[in-house]
């Protein structure tokens, strides 16, 4: 494939979008498994929210 | 509707659609790029036509994100739709990252064609006005110390900047601009030859599935985020009590 004489501008636009959508994919996988983790430890320490009491009872 | 209001129903929904989005996505680039890769050089710009299947897809996604976004702003402040808010949040960040994927690539586009990077014109300007107004209800959402002030104050901000949608869809017909007019969705047809077009509709339906996972993860993310956020202030009251 050749890019001709611009190719450094269509590899810059490719790579930057990369970066951008690679950039939010981690956030966003990241920040799932914090959350995550975060419910798990309260839940471990005894805590429930509200509507989990209602439904256990 | 009324079930996806309830947020534990709305997470199982998640739970069972995100793999076949991932799927849809992951096919949908391979396909996508490899026809985008394969496409003839336009006649006049060459291979830099390559940047179009990047640009006008994070052109429509940025612009789409803040529609949304704005359908989510009447649910928060009208309907009080308890998801509402929780998509206005979560659309907003993807929205950013696509308008500024927007934003440089077609910089980048505009150097080897206009012979600039940027231009004041009215459709680059308002798209940097979009992108600022991103940023506004970024910053609105993620440092209001009261997060139902901070919601309403992001909900009133977007209605207010969906009058900007309109701006940048028209600005090519109602002003003087060195950006072309739209070639693709306009009265009479696309006038982009079919070897370009679908590759670049093809691209579009992944960025489009790419955006509705993200949009859908992020909003799940939400959802656990405020789970948190009500354990944690119930297990303070338990302390103090």
């Amino acid at each position: 494939m050749n890019l001709g004489p611009h190719a450094d501008f269509i590899v810059a636009a490719y790579a930057v979008t990369v970066f951008v959508v690679a950039g939010l994919v981690a956030w966003v996988v990241l920040d799932y498994s914090a959350q995550r983790r975060i419910l798990g430890d309260l839940e471990q320490s005894g805590v429930t929210r509200r509507s989990q009491r209602k439904a256990d009872q | 509707m009324i079930d996806l209001a309830n947020p534990t129903r709305f997470l199982s929904i998640v739970n069972r659609v995100l793999p076949w989005l991932v799927a849809a996505t992951v096919l949908l680039f391979a396909f996508g790029l490899a026809r985008a890769m394969n496409a003839p050089d336009d006649y006049q710009q060459g291979a830099t036509v390559k940047i179009m299947f990047l640009h006008v897809p994070s052109a429509w996604l940025g612009m789409m994100g803040w529609g949304l976004m704005s359908v989510a702003a009447l649910g928060t402040l009208v309907w009080r739709h308890p998801l509402a808010d929780v998509a206005g949040k979560a659309a907003a960040p993807i929205g950013a990252a696509f308008t500024f994927v927007c934003l440089i690539t077609g910089s980048l586009w505009g150097r080897p064609t206009w012979g600039t990077y940027w231009v004041w014109d009215a459709r680059l300007t308002s798209v940097l006005v979009l992108f600022l107004l991103y940023l506004g209800v970024l910053a609105l959402y993620w440092t209001a110390e009261d997060p139902g002030r901070g919601s309403r104050a992001a909900a009133i901000l977007t209605l207010v900047g969906a009058v900007n949608l309109p701006i940048i869809k028209f600005s090519v017909d109602w002003w003087n601009t060195l950006h072309q007019p739209a070639s693709i969705l306009r009265m009479g047809g696309s006038t982009i030859d079919p070897s370009i077009l679908w590759p670049l509709l093809i691209m579009a339906a992944a960025f489009t599935a790419l955006f509705a996972t993200l949009f859908l993860a992020t909003m799940r993310n939400e959802i656990l985020r405020r789970r948190v956020r009500a354990m944690r202030l119930i297990q303070a009251q338990e302390v103090r009590a």
